[in-house]
């Protein structure tokens, strides 16, 4: 990887960032709903004082202007005050970040861990009922919304087996002292084994739900490319050798097998962001995801533009690293 | 039959597609002797392919072997299981396939494609540690230098992308013989190559048998390439031999009709500006075939007596072919 392609990916970020910017500003203004009706609520003032507080929060200036007062102060990474916290949006997003990246990173690791041994299952039994039963499993995973399977959990595990808990990350009795915001973490830090075991099966039901569509997709393209693998000559080659099954499967089949799964597995991970809203809304977790849709209820422009933002700028990172991936597992590429 | 180091007899391969059976190898006898090259001609889809790939046990589904013998080295390789057959390809059988771009794997580096047979077969080597590692790497160096692959050293580490055609397919014929097999099987050895990298593959495939004293089993579909370097011949037909015998005898004299067309049709430098003769018609579909000479629909000398089964007649002491004609001559 040369200099020069690294600071061409940098630039190509440039009007990606710019042409987000724009959508969510405009869709945020176009949408109904008043943040200052919001603000007062039932309370009663007078107009002055209605106009004083629009134009403390600069929402009395026409929407262009907004517009571009708002990209002056973001490419100075300055994304202004979230008109409820009243606390700089950067920090508020800071405090929320690790709950949404153990989540996320948790239910990448289910996923990868179940759909790569079953699609690999899946191809050298292509066919059989264990095929059958996944592809009709994969075809559920993708299509059961995640807010329905999330609280089809909820009542099974939390409600009605009360072997797991509910919502939140960790039980109210758990002293924890943040270190790194991961509780996984951080509970090891203080070599506090019953609060990390908790955060664990905090951690378990919202990660399958997050992880669920993610392990369809993933079994199913590594069943697939698995398949098309061992069609290929250099196993036929690497059988008349004859090495073990296991070798031929595992080292000569499933290392090409598996380029585009991480590709693919990168790339969906971008997806995890948006079901993160949807899993973190259903399953009460302190985080990222919850915090955005909390925002755009209360019509919260800065923090929802900051987020968003946010989210293209780790989209595209993601994309970035499927490509490093593909050309760390595939010698024929070079980027 | 003494001497033989294979032996193949009345082995059945059938695949079950949709459309239906095809016998793709019907009732073939093969013998490989000690130290000799056999070419195997055929067109594509003869079963000259199916036949070695039965053999060593590949058969693909929906194939399957459906009868028959195979003896190797005495020993009966279809009552093996697939852990003594693993033992034998490899070690005792190895087997080169037409195109090394594909048949090499593009993830693993060259040196790792050797090391992992020697890891599988070589019994010689150090049981672990360094000593282990050493040796592997010496006899790895050893092959590519036998198959005059230069600094091979340093293009251990390298992919198979980086080399050139006939570099990989000599580096594919290395890793054949890394465990000095009893008997290699050269599938199309040459038709992925240019002519010129063409004759030196053969001619290091020629040279290395000499020098191992091993068997050859080369398929081609090139009978210039038998005449050059088989002791014998085996000409194949839907599914079935047609002829067999020593090559010189079978190419300067052929018995079978689809063996005279075949070296009919082979451009010559003497006939320039003469019009080349192929074999008129199509090679039969082999599902559902009659019980008859195959070649009938295309053979020249056909009459009724061909509708009948016809089997393999001894046609020279050396010499056999299935065709009816051959009674009549020496009559």
């Amino acid at each position: 990887m040369s200099l020069s392609k690294l600071l061409e990916r940098i630039a190509q970020l440039l009007p990606v960032l710019l042409g987000v910017s724009v959508i969510v500003f405009v869709m945020m203004a176009l949408t109904p709903g008043d943040p200052v009706q919001i603000m007062i609520g039932d309370q009663s003032i007078t107009p002055e004082q209605e106009a004083e507080l629009r134009r403390g929060l600069g929402l009395d200036r026409p929407m262009i202007e907004r517009f571009f007062i708002f990209l002056g102060n973001a490419v100075q990474f300055d994304f202004g005050e979230s008109f409820y916290h009243r606390r700089p949006v950067g920090d508020v997003i800071a405090e929320r970040l690790p709950a949404t990246i153990e989540l996320s990173l948790v239910a990448l690791i289910v996923a990868l861990v179940t759909a790569i041994p079953l699609g690999v299952l899946a191809a050298i039994r292509k066919n059989s009922i264990f095929d059958r039963i996944a592809t009709v499993g994969s075809l559920l995973g993708v299509s059961l919304p995640g807010f329905w399977f999330g609280i089809l959990l909820l009542m099974l595990f939390a409600v009605h087996l009360h072997i797991l808990p509910v919502s939140g990350r960790i039980g109210f009795d758990a002293e924890v002292r943040m270190v790194t915001g991961f509780l996984l973490i951080d509970t090891l830090l203080a070599g506090n084994l019953r609060a990390f075991g908790d955060a664990l099966a905090h951690l378990i039901l919202p990660a399958i739900t997050l992880g669920l569509p993610m392990t369809a997709i993933l079994m199913r393209v590594t069943r697939t490319s698995m398949l098309e693998v061992l069609r290929q000559d250099y196993v036929t080659f690497a059988d008349a050798k004859g090495l073990s099954r296991r070798r031929v499967l595992f080292r000569h089949a499933l290392k090409n097998a598996l380029i585009p799964t991480v590709s693919v597995a990168a790339i969906e991970t971008g997806s995890l962001l948006g079901g993160n809203m949807i899993v973190e809304t259903v399953f009460g977790w302190p985080g990222l995801g919850r915090l955005v849709v909390e925002s755009i209820f209360l019509r919260n422009y800065p923090l929802v533009q900051a987020a968003v933002l946010f989210y293209a700028v780790t989209y595209v990172l993601l994309n970035f690293i499927a490509d490093l991936l593909y050309t760390v597992l595939n010698p024929r590429v070079k980027l | 039959m003494k001497d033989a180091l294979l032996e193949v007899r009345g082995l059945r391969t059938v695949f079950e597609t949709r459309a239906g059976r095809v016998c793709a190898v019907d009732g073939v006898d093969v013998e490989v002797r000690r130290g000799e090259c056999l070419g195997i001609v055929g067109e594509s889809g003869s079963g000259k392919s199916v036949t070695f790939s039965s053999v060593m046990g590949l058969v693909k589904s929906p194939g399957h072997i459906e009868s028959g013998t195979v003896v190797f080295d005495g020993r009966d390789l279809r009552g093996l299981t697939p852990r003594e057959m693993r033992a034998v390809r490899g070690r005792d059988i190895a087997m080169t396939m037409q195109d090394a771009l594909t048949a090499l794997n593009p993830a693993l580096t060259v040196g790792e494609q050797i090391a992992e047979v020697l890891e599988a077969h070589d019994e010689t080597l150090p049981a672990r540690g360094a000593a282990r590692r050493t040796a592997i790497r010496n006899t790895s160096v050893e092959m590519l230098g036998l198959v005059g692959i230069p600094s091979a050293e340093t293009r251990l580490k390298q992919y198979p992308h980086e080399f050139s055609g006939g570099m990989r397919q000599r580096i594919m014929i290395a890793i054949a013989l890394a465990c000095r097999p009893k008997l290699l099987i050269a599938d199309e050895p040459t038709t992925a190559l240019d002519v010129t990298i063409q004759a030196q593959v053969l001619e290091l495939i020629s040279d290395i048998r000499a020098r191992l004293g091993m068997s050859v089993a080369l398929i081609t579909h090139d009978l210039g390439v038998v005449a050059e370097h088989c002791d014998r011949v085996m000409v194949m037909y839907a599914g079935q031999v047609v002829e067999e015998g020593p090559t010189a005898e079978v190419i300067g004299a052929p018995k079978h009709p689809y063996t005279q067309g075949l070296l009919a049709s082979i451009p010559r430098p003497g006939l320039r500006g003469q019009p080349i003769h192929p074999i008129e018609g199509q090679v039969p579909d082999l599902i559902g075939l009659p019980p008859q000479c195959r070649f009938y629909s295309r053979c020249a000398h056909r009459r009724d007596a061909c509708l009948t089964p016809v089997e393999m007649r001894q046609a020279g002491p050396q010499r056999r072919a299935r065709c009816i004609l051959i009674g009549e001559d020496e009559a």
